[in-house]
């Protein structure tokens, strides 16, 4: 009965509004022109290489090196976003302070900044001689110019996304839950753990995904700080612009595949993550 | 708990109030000791200063650090005006072009049901996920020397790389989604009833597009746009790759600021950034406005 009129509903809403078959013929024509085209241009581009010449391109050391370099960093870099992002997200929604709502718009700035300014404010921020830099020297650790400096041009782009996706979900959590385990007995502590943390676990994964992917491909707020020194501090979005700007056509394009298929995954995994968070939303 | 309530100034919703008085008559089941949260608090506001507060200021300090007239002197340096004018172009040829396409596309899946929907957002959202340099090396692929279309392009003396054809290819394919995720969301709310009542009513499907559809969407629009456009004007990674940094000509403002940088003109370099860092305030500052106009405009409907 439900479905029935659900379908002719559907069927007459096809009826009735006019342009579907031209606003999609140009959706479909313009996404492939512009995005579609350009990325399999990309892969086809790979296949032009031997899976032997593919292989000695990612083995060799200089490329191995900015891979770990990249993806090992945005990890750790990731991680403590996801921490530090759980922490900011629990102040702004939970708690009441003075500024509160200009440090929850102040979370987008790294989402905002162009990142070639991101870029070198940081690098100012963190050298030697700069506000942070120089204490943090006095101490001993050096940042700009090195890995720790990617490290923390990395924590600077991920932590919107923690943020801003783990955000909503606790602002939307039914407080009776809460209210039931710590009536029934549960320590603030243990409710937290038990309760909030796995209702919040698909946005904090998905944070952490989105945070992971975004600075893996970084450059712009990266290169400046990085000291860029082949197999220590660079990083392979830079390896590939070294590489083109040699004409090393295929070195580049065999890189930029291997970043394009660990994109794609992450994309498939956050998809899958945000139907399981659909699935387990509690009803209000 | 007495601390939540005393800091709820006027600034604080009702609803907010309303909830902390509920707060007040339940038990402290649902938050934390004083200790915890000023703990928490006070960690929150130290990582955004040290992380985001502090560039910004850092790039306005270093940019003054010789005075105004210096300021002023190296914005109105020929390469500057000239970055500053490129960047605006590319900004509006690629926030025109997506514009159109978010509307367009917006349509057809917004008010439409069709099989694969939920995979073809996930191909408009590819650029978000895609790292800025391959965006500009898909490009070279195509239209450099080597590239599939590079011989093609040069028989016809056409040139899209290294000039304001690519420039503007690579910020449209980072910005794609900008627009059209801005209005799917917003479009499919708010349904198809009004057009569908304008339609019987006589309307042509244009004239029922720009008097009902656009009226209803018109901040989602302007939000999609000055994402967009925010994001066109900063693009750095992309453009570093298919603009081949031709001073005075092929030299976004992202750009400058690099070059500048590396040639030590710390105080030039800070100025085009700081312009750059400006157009980032003012576009958070527009968000904000937007979003509570967006969220009045829910609340509307839902009444």
């Amino acid at each position: 009965m439900l479905t029935g009129g659900l379908v002719s509903a559907i069927a007459a809403r096809r009826r009735t509004l006019p342009g579907f078959g031209l606003t999609m013929g140009l959706t479909l024509t313009w996404l492939s022109v512009i995005i579609l085209i350009p990325l399999a241009g990309l892969f086809l581009k790979s296949l032009e290489l031997s899976p032997e010449q593919f292989w000695n391109i990612l083995s060799s050391r200089r490329t191995l090196n900015a891979l770990r370099v990249s993806f090992g960093l945005a990890f750790a870099a990731a991680c403590v976003n996801l921490v530090m992002g759980s922490i900011i997200v629990w102040a702004l929604v939970r708690y009441r302070f003075p500024g509160r709502r200009l440090f929850d718009a102040i979370v987008d700035v790294p989402f905002a900044l162009p990142t070639a300014v991101a870029g070198v404010a940081l690098t100012a921020l963190f050298a030697e001689k700069g506000w942070l830099g120089a204490p943090l020297a006095a101490l001993g650790i050096k940042v700009a110019f090195t890995p720790v400096g990617i490290f923390v041009a990395m924590i600077f782009i991920g932590i919107p996304f923690v943020v801003r996706t783990v955000q909503p979900v606790l602002q939307d959590l039914d407080p009776e839950i809460e209210e039931a385990a710590g009536s029934l007995g549960a320590s603030r502590w243990q409710t937290i753990i038990r309760v909030i943390l796995p209702s919040l676990a698909p946005a904090l994964l998905t944070g952490l995904a989105l945070a992971f992917a975004r600075a893996v491909g970084e450059y712009g707020s990266v290169i400046f700080i990085a000291g860029n020194l082949p197999n220590v501090s660079e990083i392979a979005p830079l390896l590939i612009v070294i590489r083109l700007s040699e004409f090393r056509y295929a070195d580049a394009t065999a890189i930029a595949v291997v970043m394009l298929v660990v994109s794609f995954v992450i994309i498939f995994a956050v998809n899958r993550l945000q139907r399981w968070a659909q699935s387990r939303i509690p009803v209000r | 708990m007495t601390m939540q309530i005393a800091h709820s100034g006027p600034l604080i919703s009702s609803d907010a109030r309303a909830r902390a008085r509920e707060a007040l008559t339940r038990d402290n089941l649902r938050t934390e000791p004083k200790a915890v949260r000023i703990a928490i608090i006070t960690i929150a506001i130290t990582f955004l200063t040290v992380f985001v507060v502090l560039p910004l200021v850092v790039v306005f300090t270093h940019a003054f650090s010789k005075g105004i007239a210096a300021y002023l002197a190296a914005l109105a340096e020929p390469e500057a005006l000239a970055a500053i004018k490129l960047t605006l172009l590319v900004a509006a040829i690629s926030v025109g072009l997506n514009l159109v396409f978010g509307l367009v596309a917006a349509w057809a899946i917004a008010k439409f049901d069709f099989p694969g929907k939920t995979f073809l957002i996930t191909l408009i959202d590819l650029p978000f996920s895609v790292s800025p340099v391959i965006s500009g090396l898909v490009f070279v692929l195509l239209f450099g020397a080597q590239g599939y279309f590079g011989g093609w392009l040069r028989d016809h003396d056409i040139q899209i790389l290294f000039a304001v054809p690519g420039i503007a290819l690579a910020t449209t394919f980072v910005t794609f989604p900008f627009v059209a995720r801005a209005l799917i969301p917003l479009m499919q709310e708010q349904g198809t009833q009004e057009e569908e009542a304008a339609i019987s009513l006589g309307a042509s499907g244009l004239q029922t597009f720009f008097r009902v559809t656009l009226p209803n969407i018109k901040w989602g629009v302007l939000y999609g746009v000055l994402l967009c456009n925010a994001r066109a004007m900063g693009e750095f990674g992309a453009v570093s790759v298919v603009s081949g940094h031709i001073r005075g000509e092929t030299n976004t403002m992202p750009l400058l600021v690099e070059i500048l940088y590396n040639e030590y003109q710390f105080i030039a370099a800070f100025a085009i950034a700081s312009l750059l860092a400006m157009l980032a305030l003012i576009t958070l500052i527009a968000k904000t406005v937007l979003e509570r106009h967006l969220d009045e405009g829910e609340d509307a409907s839902d009444h």
